[in-house]
């Protein structure tokens, strides 16, 4: 099992080290001059000689890769020129809200989506048929819209909730719902339609002649089986998580990564922007990489694979 | 067969003590069935204190479905009536969900077949144990439960019960996993054990263990509802016996008066169509049983004959010499990585014989199977198929001969593509014919294998499982081929069924002078098909010659274990019949 676990490990490194070098080749691939593409939008007296010191653009393009490489990996992202302030203080900075949204996003999500699957997974048709019928609404529903309206309702009219900011877990609210409802959709699809399969295994009759009850049986039991499907779908989910944060923090006017990354591509800010790609990629390794191995955890029966 | 032999001692066939079930009158029927034909009809069942009671029939004759009535649990659907209907003394009609919660588990455990399916596969065997416990609290402290879990596994014969109850199912062998499953209904310790099919899928000296265990339950004053298609194994175990067929009981009675007199011509026919050394050499599903002479003689038991069999060919189909195979698990060092699962076996097949290839699983039987059908490469030795190199050859060298060599699975439907007709299915074997003659040819194998032009059309899930056979045959014998691989082909199969498609395999191969490979862990059906047979065990050739030789003298122990753990012949206990059947 630790052999399972180091190796998918040095994979992740793997990829993270592709995902550096990748970058590091599209900004030498692209057109015109690095010095200009790294400056944005921004024009003055002696950037572009200041620029190209930094980076070290006189020396070998094997010499420049290796010291970028170190310099990732040291956590330094280079000096936003358009801001005037490193890269790694603006993201810093704006980390923590969107990693608390996307969190309190993903655990809403997974809570509704886990109620809805086990209330519904093979009971009455017309309680399935609801069910269905509003994960599917929910599920192609854009984050945006879904958050214009929860606004409108909540926040405009009833006035529960601020319109905008993060102050206070009541500024947390309406963005985690906006964020988690089409995650939870998705989900519960595709919990109850396993959970429905695990409930025709065999060993289920045997859970059930223990006299266990309709709850107890599927919480402990079937759901173990469910999440199986459900922890494949995860890598992705944590990705449209976070891509769907950036746009549900604009909606709601909150601080965090979403806002940064916006500005950056509109000033063609590209040290911010190259960051906020790279630190996305490692983001999907680390989550990927950790739902692997959770993967071993929910299926002892992996682990002698 | 002459004089009636009784099946166990019937001192203890009807205790004082208050029933722990009894049902008048019961009905069963699903709302898919429609009005006309109930799952179960007009049943009466009464199970005592220490006692055994079988319901013996083929699938579909209702027995599962009344078991899992007992605790409710026929699945959604289904409406259930019962002039009487009485658990523990408690009138079970009135029983709410939480009722029923209440005692399964602690009044009745129920076994279920497979283990492997009937365990859940994510939780340890100490949990899967101890859920009853822990569920009804009927122990507090996580030690107490602990403590009865490792005893309860000890109970039903665990080896090393500290570390099995750490470990999960996958991890335990056929046998041990069994037995957990039976620990995990009787943790509760219920008066009632309901077990369905409980040694089905388990070899034969591993299902008498098992049985064992049962039997032991019994003999502590448990109830057992025991629910087999086998009657060896309900002779072994049942004080009484019920016959179902289409949801209704056609025999009840004290299991020996059952078998030895069986009222019914139907329990008459499961009785005679098993087969064994007797049935050799004629029609398995012609079997009937008949009185000798008035209604004081003995039943005997009736077949027709086969026709007669050419003689076996001098020509060598396949030969197999010195075949080795090693499986490696990669993580592990030393011996404890290295399976050999096959070790220097070797044997060869004339022109039209029927060889027998027997062994419990893990004898290396489905290893030989892969290699003679060119699936796996031996580590060491070769096979050659009618004089040319088989093994270590290319594929594209063995293509061409492929169509000599057929099989037949044992779960033909997992064989054949879903979105195939049956009419493809045959076909494929048929390409080299031009489309017109393919159809009509077809049709001519269908018809061969008793199923007529109408089939051509229909999708394999549509078959039943003994149509699903015969098609697998009629591909199989679409390419003509010089020797067909049997791998367990009727192991699934109901037993009148399974005497059908005997009875058709028997008649084609020798019609058509096939070799045969017939790999099964049914030595009564190995004895009457086979010519010669081979005993394979730990991957090496225990014994092999005539079957005569081997089953009736055989020189080895593990032969002679083999043979006596399987359960006595039932023909041994015929008496006469009863003069009149009890209504």
């Amino acid at each position: 099992m630790w052999r399972r676990i180091l190796s998918r490990l040095s994979t992740s490194l793997m990829v993270a080290w592709g995902s550096v070098t990748f970058a590091f080749l599209a900004l030498h691939t692209l057109p015109g001059r690095i010095e200009d593409i790294l400056a944005g939008d921004l024009d003055y007296p002696g950037l572009r000689e200041a620029i190209a010191t930094e980076w070290g653009l006189n020396r070998s393009p094997a010499e420049q890769y290796l010291d970028f490489l170190l310099r990732i990996a040291s956590g330094d992202f280079g000096t936003s020129y358009v801001l005037r302030q490193p890269v790694g203080g603006v993201l810093g900075s704006q980390v923590m809200p969107t990693v608390q949204l996307a969190l309190a996003a993903g655990l809403l999500a997974l809570v509704l989506a886990v109620l809805a699957a086990s209330a519904t997974a093979g009971r009455s048709r017309s309680a399935r048929a609801l069910a269905a019928l509003l994960e599917l609404l929910f599920a192609s529903t854009p984050v945006f819209w879904l958050g214009i309206l929860l606004l409108m309702a909540f926040s405009f009219s009833l006035r529960w909730f601020p319109v905008s900011g993060a102050q206070g877990w009541q500024a947390l609210v309406l963005p985690s719902v906006a964020l988690a409802l089409p995650t939870a959709g998705l989900l519960a699809q595709v919990l109850r339609d396993s959970m429905e399969k695990t409930l025709e295994q065999p060993f289920v009759v045997t859970i059930r002649s223990r006299g266990l009850g309709e709850w107890p049986l599927r919480l402990r039991h079937v759901l173990r089986h469910a999440a199986l499907p459900a922890v494949t779908l995860g890598g992705w989910l944590i990705g449209g998580l976070l891509g769907g944060a950036v746009i549900t923090e604009k909606v709601f006017g909150r601080p965090g990564l979403g806002t940064v990354t916006l500005n950056a591509v509109l000033s063609h800010d590209v040290p911010v922007v190259l960051a906020v790609v790279l630190m996305a990629a490692f983001i999907h390794v680390a989550a990927s990489t950790l739902l692997d191995i959770l993967y071993v955890l929910v299926d002892p029966r992996l682990k002698a694979q | 067969m002459s004089c009636p032999i009784p099946i166990r001692s019937s001192s203890r066939s009807t205790p004082a003590t208050a029933p722990l079930v009894a049902i008048e009158g019961l009905t069963i029927r699903f709302r898919a069935d429609g009005p006309h034909r109930p799952a179960v009809q007009d049943m009466d069942l009464v199970i005592h204190p220490g006692e055994c009671v079988a319901l013996v029939g083929e699938s579909g004759s209702g027995k599962s479905v009344t078991a899992r009535s007992l605790l409710n649990l026929v699945g959604p659907g289904a409406a259930v009536t019962a002039r009487r209907f009485e658990i523990d003394g408690a009138d079970a009609r009135n029983f709410g969900p939480a009722d029923w919660q209440r005692l399964r588990g602690t009044f009745a455990g129920l076994v279920m077949q497979d283990a492997l399916v009937s365990l859940d596969p994510l939780r340890t065997i100490g949990r899967e144990v101890g859920e009853v416990v822990r569920h009804h609290r009927l122990l507090r402290t996580p030690a107490e439960i602990r403590d009865r879990v490792i005893r309860t596994l000890d109970r039903v014969g665990m080896p090393d019960p500290d570390v099995r109850a750490s470990q999960y199912a996958h991890q335990l062998s056929g046998g041990l996993r069994q037995r957990a499953l039976i620990a995990a209904a009787i943790a509760g310790g219920p008066r009632l054990i309901i077990a369905d099919e409980p040694t089905t899928a388990l070899d034969a000296s591993v299902q008498k263990q098992v049985l064992e265990v049962l039997r032991q339950r019994v003999g502590e004053g448990a109830g057992l509802l025991l629910i087999s298609h086998d009657l060896a194994v309900v002779a072994d175990l049942a004080d009484r016996v019920l016959v179902m067929r289409d949801g209704r009981v056609l025999d009840a009675g004290p299991t020996g008066g059952v078998l030895a007199r069986p009222r019914h011509a139907y329990t008459r026919q499961l009785i005679a169509a098993v087969p064994s050394a007797d049935s050799r050499g004629s029609r398995l599903s012609s079997s009937r049983l008949e009185t000798a002479g008035g209604p004081t003689g003995n039943s005997v038991i009736v077949r027709d004959p086969l026709p007669p069999r050419p003689p076996i060919g001098i020509d060598t189909v396949l030969e197999a010499r010195g075949l080795t195979k090693v499986y490696r698990y990669p993580g592990r060092a030393g011996d404890a990585g290295r399976l050999a699962a096959l070790a220097d076996v070797s044997f060869s097949i004339r022109s039209g014989e029927v060889l027998g290839l027997v062994g419990e699983s893990g004898s290396g039987k489905s290893t030989c199977a892969k290699i003679l059908l060119g699936l796996v490469e031996p580590d060491a030795g070769w096979v050659t198929l009618l004089g040319q190199p088989w093994s270590g050859i290319s594929e594209k060298t063995r293509r061409p001969l492929r169509r000599s060599l057929q099989y037949i699975p044992q779960d033909p439907l997992s064989s054949f593509d879903p979105r195939y007709r049956v009419a493809d299915i045959i076909g494929e074997n048929l390409l080299s014919l031009p489309r017109s003659r393919r159809q009509d040819r077809i049709v001519a194998l269908l018809d061969r294998v008793g199923l007529d032009a109408g089939y051509l059309k229909r999708p394999p899930l549509s078959l039943s499982g003994g149509q699903r056979q015969r098609v697998a045959v009629a591909r199989a014998l679409a390419a003509r081929p010089a020797l067909i691989v049997c791998d367990e082909p009727v192991s699934a199969l109901d037993i009148s069924i399974q005497a059908q498609v005997i009875d058709l395999i028997a008649e084609l191969q020798s019609e058509l002078e096939t070799a045969l490979l017939f790999i099964s862990h049914d030595i009564g059906l190995v004895h009457h098909l086979a010519d010669r047979v081979l005993v394979l065990n730990g991957g090496r050739v225990v014994e092999q010659g005539p079957v005569e030789k081997v089953f009736l003298t055989p020189t080895q122990d593990y032969t002679r274990t083999l043979l006596a753990a399987r359960p006595g012949p039932l023909t041994d206990r015929l008496g006469p019949p009863s003069p009149a059947r009890r209504e």
